[in-house]
């Protein structure tokens, strides 16, 4: 699967996360969000930046709790729990934030 | 995301057995697996050119390889009393996905090709030829069950219809025709250790954090050690206890518990995952492998004893199948049962007086327990009879006050499949795996209903991330799913440290 974006082709899977990471960039995850009806706050990006992050140094997203407590370290803590990130991310952050920040979806028992 | 079309079916006040629907779940098939996924587990990149040979020949070796399969293809009177039997077809209405049915699409190939009657009069025997229609059918059906046996409690010949699924998955997966979701998580386990494809650097830190979590929620310095050599036991819990809630509290649960008793413990970053999707698709070899790595961090660290984390099909396996599959376990303490699942390892504590719990700490609960499949039809735990019922609700109880049962024809051998389990916990099947979780998510309500249930406790990775996901379409709170370790977990009382 393919999508087209300013001129441009992206080869997804079959649930349209990136085949290749490096062809991310902020216009592909505003894009996928539109698909999804989200638009994106600075409160998804605060997410998706991290999970950029984490991912280039650990080559995996972060469990919930660790995103959970670096988001609760950047936006208060009132936020650093997974009921705000199901707020922001409904299909659940893991899987939802993932695809928007270009990683690949976890897998296994998740 | 995936945006799934489909209806979720509205929950009755009785589970009734619902009117056939032919065809209604015929459009639901998993994602194939890619050439990738499927060459590093020994299968074939794609469909092969001479794939009914190739069926045929893996049928045969399955049916030499297990006395089993060819009794139970053998062996079906068409009784009926499997038919209603099956949450997949309770839920969906497809009579396919009555066992019965289920079994016969594999039962008609074998009768045609491998009886006499078949050969000979293949008509009056049901018997038909293979042909891309009924692999197709396979590939869809063989899907639509998750291996939970609940039919087979109730088959008077004892007809374990996951055991036909298993065949139907790994002469699939031998043409070509592999799963996506079960082979790429196989593939992760080979190269690095667990389902979730989580590297060392990244379950380390995850655990410091954990560690950080903890002392900084009851001020005790509880730790979650990582290769640590030496150690008297080795954990062995699911991956997804690392990564996802509500697992991971169970996964401090276990910490505590642990800590408490003052017995040294270890996790392994070379077998970070207990479950095995082996099983799942039916393959013994890769299960093997899969198991193997236990085997290989236990004598690496020099550990005394194995326990195994709240996962249910990794305990089938384990307790059936790891003496055979990886034994024998001479290396490790003959005085504790080699492997040990962590329900036993606390309930022996328990009531060894080496647990301090206070209730109380639970007060705010009302709690019910989901018996997982593979715990309670595959296995048991501790050392009498239905100790796999008795054991957790025991451990609950402990730690609560308010504990209620769902309805007795839902529970124990009994029990509902969450509706995910076996390989189906993927978004690709969403619609099966809700609609899958109609039995169980009925009998939940009616106790939500009658006693306040605010939450069910699970033991099983795969049903834990099943109710999240699906209870919500019913109503209900993802959060009312729980550990039974963080129940546990949560009573123990600790002296503040600092």
């Amino acid at each position: 699967m393919a999508f087209e974006l300013n001129g441009k082709t992206y080869e997804t899977d079959e649930e349209g996360y990136l085949a290749d990471l490096s062809d991310w960039n902020n216009d592909v995850a505003g894009y996928m969000a539109k698909e999804d009806d989200c638009d994106l706050s600075e409160y998804h990006w605060e997410v998706i930046n991290f999970l950029r992050e984490y991912y280039d140094e650990y080559q995996i997203a972060p469990a919930v709790r660790v995103l959970t407590k670096a988001i609760g370290k950047k936006l208060g803590k009132d936020k650093g729990n997974s009921k705000y990130l199901y707020e922001l991310f409904p299909y659940g952050p893991a899987k939802q934030a993932c695809k928007y920040a270009g990683l690949p979806k976890p897998t296994g028992c998740v | 995301m995936a945006k799934v079309e489909f209806e979720t079916p509205p929950l009755p006040d009785q589970l009734s057995i619902p009117a056939v629907l032919p065809g209604a779940m015929a459009h639901s098939r998993p994602f194939v697996a890619k050439p990738e996924h499927q060459q590093p587990l020994g299968f074939p990149g794609e469909l092969v050119d001479n794939w009914q040979k190739v069926a045929l020949d893996k049928m045969d070796e399955l049916l030499g390889r297990y006395r089993s399969l060819q009794v139970f293809l053998d062996a079906c009177v068409k009784c009926g009393a499997c038919t209603d039997k099956c949450h997949y077809y309770l839920g969906t209405g497809d009579p396919k996905n009555m066992p019965v049915a289920r079994q016969d699409l594999l039962r008609k190939v074998y009768r045609r090709y491998f009886t006499v009657a078949g050969k000979w009069f293949p008509r009056l025997v049901g018997a038909v030829e293979l042909s891309e229609e009924v692999i197709n059918d396979w590939y869809s059906y063989y899907h639509q069950c998750s291996e939970c046996r609940r039919c087979s409690v109730y088959c008077p010949y004892g007809i374990d219809t996951a055991e036909i699924t298993m065949a139907g998955r790994e002469i699939l997966a031998s043409i070509g025709v592999g799963q996506k979701y079960s082979n790429e998580i196989i593939g992760k386990v080979h190269t690095i250790g667990n389902n979730l494809g989580l590297p060392e650097p990244a379950l380390a830190n995850t655990l410091e954090g954990l560690e950080e979590e903890v002392e900084e929620d009851i001020s005790v310095s509880v730790k979650f050690p990582l290769d640590q050599q030496g150690a008297d036991v080795l954990l062995v819990p699911p991956s997804a206890d690392f990564f996802a809630e509500p697992h991971v509290d169970g996964l401090i649960g276990y910490a505590k518990v642990f800590h408490q008793a003052g017995i040294s413990w270890t996790l392994s970053s070379y077998a970070s995952e207990a479950a095995n999707f082996g099983i799942f698709i039916g393959n013994y070899e890769n299960m093997q492998k899969v198991a193997q790595r236990i085997r290989q961090a236990a004598l690496d660290l020099g550990v005394k004893r194995i326990v195994v984390g709240e996962c249910g099909h990794a305990w089938r396996v384990a307790y059936s199948f790891w003496n055979t599959l990886i034994g024998p376990f001479d290396f490790l303490d003959p005085h504790y049962p080699a492997p040990q699942h962590i329900c036993e390892f606390t309930h022996d504590l328990l009531y060894q007086g080496g647990l301090k719990l206070d209730r109380e700490a639970n007060d705010d609960k009302v709690v019910t327990f989901h018996d997982s499949c593979n715990v309670s039809r595959g296995s048991r735990l501790g050392s009498t009879p239905g100790g796999q019922f008795s054991i957790p609700r025991d451990l609950i109880r402990a730690a609560c006050t308010h504990f209620v049962d769902m309805a007795p024809e839902t529970i124990h051998e009994h029990t509902f499949c969450c509706g995910g389990g076996g390989g189906l916990l993927t978004d690709d099947l969403l619609e099966l795996r809700v609609k899958g979780a109609l039995p169980r998510a009925q009998a939940l309500r009616q106790v939500i209903e009658a006693h306040g249930v605010t939450h069910m406790a699970a033991i099983c990775a795969i049903c834990k991330s099943q109710f999240t996901k699906v209870l919500p379409q019913y109503g209900m709170g993802m959060d009312m799913v729980i550990s039974v370790h963080q129940l546990i977990g949560d009573a123990l009382v600790f002296e503040s440290e600092h």
